[in-house]
């Protein structure tokens, strides 16, 4: 399958990675390649399977739902690049 | 004694538990060894202050008689595992100056077991590639050197391979996702186990594809394997898919004895173009284990050729959603914004310049395929066709399989830079006798067994069945002691 730049620049935004313009034909090719090896799936009859969703068919631990952990507000915003007041800062988000 | 750091983890053990050695000895001559290895670039965070400090209180307790089983042990940890307090960087820019406040489960582990921690491990970045190429810091050297080229040590766990091959630790962690214990394992000369998916907790380690992602040891022998591996597991509560099953002692499953085995050899991976000396390999191993008394016999497992295409459909789509979370906002890299820039200008710069070329093309390939109108025809059919995968392993070993025999790679390790003009499906390639076993989620591993031609190492690969890991060991300690690979690199560094 051939992927055009309108739909690599389209992937990109989604995926919020800035892609230069003269970027996206070589990244639509790219794309392109990758999508011709995943197109061999299409030879498998896949009619009446179940896809996969774990690979132990275990069934996953419950918990009480209650908080165990907290106060803790100097590790969170250590790591962060810009926080403030205690909180985490961000570029203006709303007019 | 001399040249400590050449010594496995289990004469290292009787030789702390003996006096005969400190654990603060072991572990200076380790670091001495990492300061004089910086070609080899395996080491990118060392933790040498942190080393000594957990050295003398090791040999405080060996000497009280209170030593666990990895007690004074100096091992590296791979950069994807967090590590309280030192830089934890996944080999990404994205993640620079990140210093978790917590530790990951299984390195956890390892420190409670009175392991030394030597330092952090170079890596393809998020553990996206398959010769340590992809690294923020520049890629991982292979002490195998046999021209004037330098060799990759594989990936995407290519700094462990290299620190353990080139003895600059007793043994490290690796994480492996398609193959990235394995193959570096086998390009390396040294032995790597990834266990059952479920077997260690991925709590702590930074995540790629969540339902393909193991950590395991890399070590310089099976009983190493056997040893580190049995204080990496466990039920861990905060990772809900860990198991909640006993842990073995391992290492005292290692009996060398086989007989009455059934060994499959699996007709699909033999390929076409497959280089005659990983043949001659693979035959010889199927004989070792005839002559150890086990039964061979040829198996199918009809589904294998999809293998990789389902999985670069299935783990780039894990990692679209896990790296989401790299936003620029709670920890890791921003980018500089300009004037008037907004928040989606901020996560598409921080993201653009954070990235990798090779991380990038995988976030955007998962992204693709989970997008509306393409989940079906992609996402879904890969799943399928994985439930295909795991069921073709079900059937050999319901028909009384016990493990699979098959090369770890298609070829020895290739040169540095030698793939770069390749189109990205090439380098895929190198995962396509490894990537099954993530899909099934079986443990597997890699056992070195020969030297090819020019005397670069080759590994074989046996693969068990669920849980089975001491048996699984057992079997890889019979094609040890068969193929006596021996061999060392010689120091160039």
């Amino acid at each position: 399958m051939s992927i055009d730049i309108e739909t690599a620049a389209r992937v990109a935004k989604l995926a919020r990675i800035k892609v230069e313009d003269d970027a996206l034909p070589a990244l639509a090719q790219e794309f392109s390649r990758i999508l011709d090896f995943i197109e061999e799936l299409n030879e498998v009859d896949v009619e009446g399977v179940e896809p996969m969703v774990s690979v132990e068919p275990m069934r996953l631990k419950r918990r009480v739902d209650g908080v165990t952990d907290g106060g803790m507000q100097d590790k969170i915003l250590s790591n962060a690049p810009d926080a403030r007041e205690g909180f985490f800062a961000v570029p203006k988000v709303v007019e | 004694m001399s040249d400590l750091n050449k010594l496995m983890l289990a004469g290292a053990r009787d030789a702390l538990r003996k006096g005969d050695v400190t654990s603060v000895e072991l572990t200076e001559a380790c670091l001495a060894q990492i300061e004089a290895a910086d070609e080899l670039n395996a080491f990118v965070h060392k933790t040498p202050e942190i080393a000594l400090e957990q050295a003398k209180a090791a040999d405080v307790r060996i000497k009280a008689g209170d030593a666990p089983k990895m007690c004074g042990l100096p091992i590296g940890i791979k950069d994807l595992f967090c590590t309280r307090g030192v830089a934890s960087q996944a080999a990404s820019r994205i993640l620079e100056g990140f210093k978790p406040e917590y530790e990951s489960t299984v390195s956890g582990k390892l420190l409670d077991a009175g392991a030394v921690m030597l330092g952090k491990l170079n890596m393809d970045e998020f553990a996206m590639g398959s010769s340590n190429e992809t690294s923020v810091y520049g890629n991982a050297v292979n002490p195998w050197k046999v021209d004037d080229r330098q060799l990759t040590p594989g990936g995407s766990s290519g700094g462990s391979a290299s620190a353990v091959a080139a003895d600059l630790c007793l043994a490290a962690t690796g994480t492996d996702t398609g193959g990235s214990i394995r193959q570096p394992a086998a390009f390396t000369g040294i032995t790597g186990i990834k266990p059952t998916y479920g077997r260690c907790s991925r709590w702590g380690i930074v995540a790629f594809a969540s339902s393909l992602d193991q950590a395991g040891p890399m070590t310089k022998d099976v009983r190493d394997a056997a040893i580190m591996l049995e204080a990496m597991c466990g039920h861990d509560p905060k990772d809900s898919t860990s198991a909640d099953l006993a842990v073995p002692d391992f290492e005292a499953m290692l009996t060398g004895d086989i007989k009455g085995k059934t060994i499959g050899i699996p007709r699909e991976y033999r390929m076409d173009g497959m280089p005659e000396e990983i043949e001659r390999l693979w035959q010889k191993g199927a004989d070792m284990l005839r002559d150890a008394g086990a039964r061979i016999v040829d198996i199918s497992l009809p589904h294998t050729k999809y293998a990789l295409p389902a999985y670069y459909v299935i783990a780039p789509a894990e990692a679209s959603s896990n790296l989401a979370r790299y936003d620029g906002v709670r920890y890791g890299r921003r980018a500089k914004l300009a004037q008037g820039d907004g928040i989606t200008e901020m996560y598409e710069k921080t993201r653009a310049e954070g990235f990798g070329h090779e991380v990038q093309r995988r976030v955007m390939v998962g992204t693709y395929v989970l997008s509306a109108g393409f989940y079906d025809a992609y996402y879904n059919r890969a799943r399928k066709v994985r439930t295909l995968i795991k069921r073709d392993f079900e059937e050999a070993f319901a028909a009384g399989v016990d493990a699979i025999l098959t090369p770890a790679t298609p070829s020895a390790a290739f040169g540095l830079g030698e793939m770069v003009d390749a189109d990205p499906v090439q380098m895929y390639l190198n995962d396509v006798f490894t990537v099954t076993v993530n899909l099934a989620g079986l443990p597997g591993v890699a056992v070195p067994a020969g030297l090819d031609s020019k005397g670069l190492p080759l590994g074989l690969q046996l693969i068990g069945r669920p849980w089975e890991e001491g048996d699984l060991l057992n079997t890889a300690y019979a094609i040890e002691q068969a193929a006596g690979f021996v061999a060392k690199p010689s120091k160039w560094w």
